[in-house]
């Protein structure tokens, strides 16, 4: 699957996108999130607040038990400020 | 009809086309969203925009549908614009026409109040602190809130 990531979650991953295979034992947004954050370094710097995150999957806003699989577009972002 | 570009627009003659040819319509409500050369007590030189391509459009698009099921809409124009922008520079363009003005400007007020909580847009601020990211506002999700009331 692909992953993208934005704003100031794009520069605390140092990544604007990747490509994964569903890691094993993932299932949902919220198990993605802990395995992205077992990276260490940028990744756990970015997800440290959780509260602070947000999911959109295939470019639909979704909470954290979205399930995943391996074709999806997984993008995480701070809330939004546009207008 | 919805555009995301990082160019200006002409907000007089972005209405006169909306409306062209719809004698239909009575009136039509527009709103300007505008960089600010402030944010606190600080001053702002600069915003940076940045959004996800494919997902902004879709956002907008499902913006514009809600706005025209809930409203009866002869058209609406929603235009955002990302990259690098200077106070006093036009951000967004919303504008709503319909045979009466209840309408028109309900929607306007409408897709404006959504836009802000649901496009994935991300603004960056240049102050003489250095630059940092907007944080959202609790206010605009309680303006967006205010429209999911029966």
């Amino acid at each position: 699957m692909k992953v993208l990531y934005f704003a100031w979650l794009k520069e605390k991953t140092g990544t604007s996108q990747e490509d994964l295979d569903l890691p094993n034992g993932v299932t949902d947004v919220a198990g993605l999130v802990a395995w992205l954050k077992g990276r260490g370094g940028g990744y756990s710097a970015a997800f440290a607040d959780e509260a602070v995150v947000r999911v959109a999957v295939n470019q639909e806003h979704v909470d954290t038990d979205h399930k995943l699989s391996n074709g999806d577009e997984v993008a995480f972002f701070p809330p939004v400020t546009g207008g | 009809m919805i555009r995301v570009q990082e160019h200006d627009f002409d907000p007089g003659r972005e209405l006169e086309q909306l409306t062209a040819d719809n004698h239909a319509i009575g009136g039509v409500c527009s709103f300007i969203g505008m960089v600010r050369d402030f944010a606190g007590d600080a001053e702002i030189s600069a915003m940076t925009l940045e959004h996800y391509p494919g997902m902004t459009e879709k956002q907008l698009e499902a913006i514009e549908k809600e706005a025209h099921a809930r409203w009866p809409l002869d058209a609406t124009l929603i235009i955002h614009r990302f990259g690098r922008l200077e106070p006093g520079e036009r951000i967004v363009f919303v504008a709503a026409a319909s045979a009466h003005r209840e309408a028109a400007f309900e929607a306007c007020h409408f897709l404006i109040d959504w836009l802000k909580t649901k496009a994935p847009f991300w603004k960056k601020e240049s102050a003489p602190s250095g630059e940092h990211w907007v944080e959202a506002k609790a206010s605009d999700d309680a303006a967006t809130q205010r429209w999911n009331k029966p």
